[in-house]
């Protein structure tokens, strides 16, 4: 999390500290940045007049009456273009068709811009109130001497000011010439509306792009055309680590329509700019044509011999060996587990994967008088601008960065590689240069989740009560250095919590973590760690309620057990509010008949749960498994309890059917085999993804209101997906998964 | 390189390109259309969908030297306004979340209502098969066609 703090602070500002139940620290910005804001922020040129009513950074309106607000966070399709605006609308009571949603540009005015790890919501949404219920205030007193009535005999509704007394109203747009005269009121002196007034919130609002979408606008980063501008293609060597020696230069730049080629040497961070060779010509297919003659003589570094069958083979052979690091140790799991009733030992595996948004990587930069111009699709325009900086040399302050639509954004986007590649090849061109990752390039030089290796066991008391649990982690890492020693870092995404769940709950269990060196590079996906750590621990708790022949249901409500509240104890935990957790499993439950139905052999219904994002979140599925082992996910139910208020109902809905879906295509199919220290698949031919077909005939989604902060939707609802599915297939067939992808495991029965 | 004028979107274009730049080029580098979307390049994807004499077809995988005569109707082109029945329901029902396969679907979908206007679930699914949606829209894609199948016949009435 960015801090923002600001040196003027007055009576004026908002500056004031909040906590979230993250344990964040966020710090509000916006206010006293008025002036300055509103000079900057006039860049679109559609907020370009000059006496518009901008009480803050934010919010702008026209003496015609238009409203526009700045979006800050980027769009990448999880609605946030849509849903804070909304915030902002509700409290100022304008109608939200006559309001225009700006992207705002990178810009420290907005405070963080990065959109991730499902913070866009729980960050901004108290102060996305005050700046729309401030703005509101300040309309009402300039209405107040205008009318020469007492501000309290007054209401806004619609995008104007009423005086009911009297009959008499303003719209905001008459009220702007005398709003930009009002001082902006003290915190205190602004009122939030009661949330059971609010109009907006809650109901279901389209896209604020749709429109665009529909009919082929340019919205997304690959979409931008500047005048002169080229097209670049980057080739990378294919082992991760490996650097260009020598290349067919000449060859290159004597073919059709190209312009440029040169080796960009680059360093030897996986996140960073890394050494390739750069072909820059007149179209984007000139670029692509040329490079599919280029012979680059790599050294492909020590790297290049790693693959996933020696890595299976390592974590095996680290598994039978002592654990690495203990990450948490209570009570006496080894004793527990010699004395249990029944014992389960199980190994799950899953592979690495792609985040495959379905926008390839591109970026589009213009170098020019020292200063350059970026146009991305980034979730993480901080990191864009900083890695630019860092690489190339370019001041922060002559770095403009404007965030385009992303299409997809799952964690990829979150790393900048893609910006450093377009402006290191900016910079040495000194003409707009449009950089396009091929498929291929997106698929191999991801920065993929994690793979990961548990070894497992639990035990049963004579009464099947869960008493012990113990897991040997082996997950990924890198090698760097630290301190002048060679130490092993484990990969982002790649680690596991003591705290994460059933650690916490289980009166003797022993977690236990090992690295495995590799060279690949890691980022988070979408609910990192969460996305596989559900599926293991759901579907080893469901071996374990089978093996203690319990209901799964009650299996794991006894887990949860009656402890209320529960803080993290360091170890990324953050506290974990078991009623909230049982009122949501409990839902699900009811909504989808556990335990009412009868299913013929062939079909069954799963049940998961997961915290995290701070979202709680549970689900079953509903499954039919044909005899030839074919799936077919009949159902979902999900119940969430996110907090107070669904911002969006239709973009809440939508977030938590595609992390459903999502979470479907990463069971089903997706898996990247590592050959020779590089990605064997290439496209979406040998990388299949879900399609229509395989999408869930219905997925029921409800939404808990409870008196709870309001939490990120992006994420938390994809973990729980996988190991529900799995446990359904388990009770459908006998079948129990612990392999992904599903196309591993031989899901037949007779 | 050589030269040639094709018709897109009711208009003739010309354009001097390499006989085999796919049309998905052309159409995004030479004509400033990029609502026919780059997703794999390889015709596994479908964001490039894009209807030549009608008929559903990938850009990506079709050279310009091999359009002639045909009629080319991309995203842009699908209504003079925008208001084809799937544009105004995919904004009814809030479809898209990224919105960048969104056109290439579009494009299908549209092509498969012009020969079956009131498709089941099943036919739905094997003519969407090629379109990926990345995010997961597939339960509102197919809701959508039914609800546009179903505007249509009323507008028929």
């Amino acid at each position: 999390m960015n801090e923002c703090l600001l040196e003027n602070a007055s009576r004026r500002d908002f500056l004031r500290k909040s906590t979230l139940a993250g344990g964040g620290l966020v710090l509000g910005f916006y206010l006293n940045v008025a002036d300055s804001a509103a000079k900057r922020v006039a860049k679109p040129s559609t907020i370009s007049e000059s006496s518009v009513f901008k009480p803050n950074a934010f919010i702008h309106i026209a003496p015609t009456g238009k409203v526009t607000l700045i979006s800050k966070q980027p769009e990448i399709g999880q609605g946030i273009k849509t849903s804070l605006p909304m915030v902002i609308a509700e409290e100022l009571e304008v109608n939200w068709l006559d309001v225009q949603i700006v992207q705002g540009d990178l810009d420290p005015i907005y405070g963080s811009q990065s959109a991730g790890g499902s913070r866009s919501t729980p960050t901004n949404y108290q102060e996305f109130h005050k700046l729309g219920a401030t703005a509101r205030t300040m309309l009402i007193l300039a209405a107040a001497e205008l009318l020469r009535v007492p501000a309290a005999e007054l209401i806004a509704k619609d995008s104007a000011v009423h005086h009911p007394a009297s009959g008499k109203q303003l719209s905001y747009g008459q009220l702007v010439e005398k709003a930009v005269t009002i001082p902006v009121p003290a915190p205190e002196s602004v009122k939030l509306k009661d949330p059971k007034d609010y109009k907006l919130l809650g109901t279901r609002i389209g896209g604020v792009d749709n429109p665009g979408v529909v009919t082929g606008k340019p919205l997304f980063g690959i979409d931008v055309q500047l005048p002169g501008m080229l097209y670049a293609t980057y080739q990378k060597c294919p082992a991760f680590g490996g650097k260009a020696v020598s290349a067919n230069l000449d060859k290159i730049k004597a073919l059709p329509g190209v312009k440029h080629v040169f080796i960009v040497e680059g360093g030897t961070s996986l996140k960073g700019l890394l050494p390739g060779v750069a072909i820059v010509a007149d179209s984007t297919w000139a670029a692509f044509t040329a490079r599919k003659q280029l012979e680059v003589i790599w050294d492909e570094g020590p790297a290049a011999v790693q693959s996933w069958a020696g890595f299976t083979a390592k974590a095996k052979e680290l598994s039978e060996q002592a654990g690495g690091e203990v990450l948490r140790n209570d009570g006496d799991a080894k004793q527990a587990l010699d004395d249990a009733d029944k014992t389960v030992e199980a190994a799950y595996s899953y592979p690495f994967i792609s985040h495959a948004s379905i926008e390839p990587q591109n970026c589009t930069a213009w170098f020019k008088d020292g200063g350059i111009e970026i146009w991305a699709p980034t979730q993480n325009p901080e990191a864009g601008q900083k890695i630019v900086t860092e690489t190339l040399g370019i001041p922060k302050e002559k770095i403009t960065l404007h965030i385009t639509r992303s299409g997809g954004g799952f964690g990829r986007r979150l790393i900048p590689d893609y910006i450093v590649e377009s402006a290191a090849i900016a910079k040495q061109i000194g003409v707009p240069v449009k950089l396009t990752w091929t498929r291929e390039d997106d698929l191999q030089h991801d920065q993929f989740r994690a793979g990961g290796f548990h070894f497992l066991k639990g035990g049963l008391d004579d009464k099947g009560k869960l008493i012990a649990w113990h897991n040997h982690f082996v997950t990924f890492a890198h090698k760097v250095v630290k301190d002048g020693k060679d130490t092993l870092e484990l990969g982002s995404g790649a680690n596991l919590s003591g705290d994460e769940f059933p650690g916490r709950w289980v009166e003797n269990c022993l977690l236990e973590q090992t690295p495995l060196e590799c060279n690949i590079p890691m980022g988070p996906w979408r609910a990192p760690r969460s996305n596989v750590l559900a599926w293991v621990f759901h579907s080893f708790i469901d071996e374990l309620a089978h093996a203690a022949g319990r209901d799964p249901l009650a299996f794991r409500l006894e887990i949860l057990g009656d402890k209320g509240f529960i803080p993290g104890t360091g170890q990324q935990g953050i506290p974990y509010d078991v009623n909230r957790m049982k009122h949501v499993l409990q839902h699900v439950a009811e909504k989808a008949d556990w335990g009412k139905k009868t299913f013929p052999r062939g079909q069954g219904q799963g049940i998961a749960f997961h915290f995290s994002h701070l979202g709680y979140i549970a689900q079953v599925a509903e499954v039919t498994v044909s005899k030839d082992g074919k799936l077919k996910v009949d159902r979902v139910v999900v119940s969430t309890d996110i907090g107070a208020q669904i911002v969006n109902l239709s973009g809440a809905e939508n977030q938590v059917q595609g992390s459903v879906i999502d979470g479907l295509g990463a069971l089903m199919f997706q898996e990247l085999n590592i050959e020779k220290g590089r990605i064997v698949q290439s496209n979406f031919g040998d990388y299949p993804m879900i399609r229509i077909a395989d999408a869930p005939t219905r997925v029921d989604v409800h939404f808990l209101k409870t008196d709870y902060p309001v939490t990120g939707l992006g994420e938390p609802a994809l973990p729980p997906l996988a190991p529900a599915v799995c446990n359904a297939i388990f009770a459908a067939t006998g079948v129990r998964v612990r392999q992904l992808p599903l196309l591993r495991t031989d899901l037949s029965w007779s | 390189m050589s030269k040639y004028t094709v018709n897109v979107n009711g208009t003739q274009k010309t354009v001097d390109v390499n006989p085999d730049t796919p049309l998905l080029w052309v159409l995004r580098d030479h004509l400033n259309l990029v609502g026919t979307k780059f997703g794999c390049g390889i015709g596994q994807c479908g964001a490039c969908t894009v209807h030549i004499d009608g008929q559903p077809t990938r850009a990506c995988l079709t050279p310009i030297s091999k359009i002639g005569q045909s009629r080319v109707t991309t995203i842009e082109g699908l209504h003079p306004s925008g208001e084809h029945p799937l544009q105004k329901v995919w904004q009814e029902l809030d479809v898209p979340q990224c919105g960048y396969c969104q056109a290439g679907q579009i494009m299908t979908a549209a092509a498969l209502l012009k020969k079956n206007p009131r498709p089941t679930d099943a036919e739905i699914d094997a003519e969407l098969a090629g379109n990926l949606c990345r995010c997961g829209t597939y339960l509102r894609i197919r809701t959508g066609i039914h609800r546009a199948a179903e505007l249509t016949a009323k507008e028929a009435v």
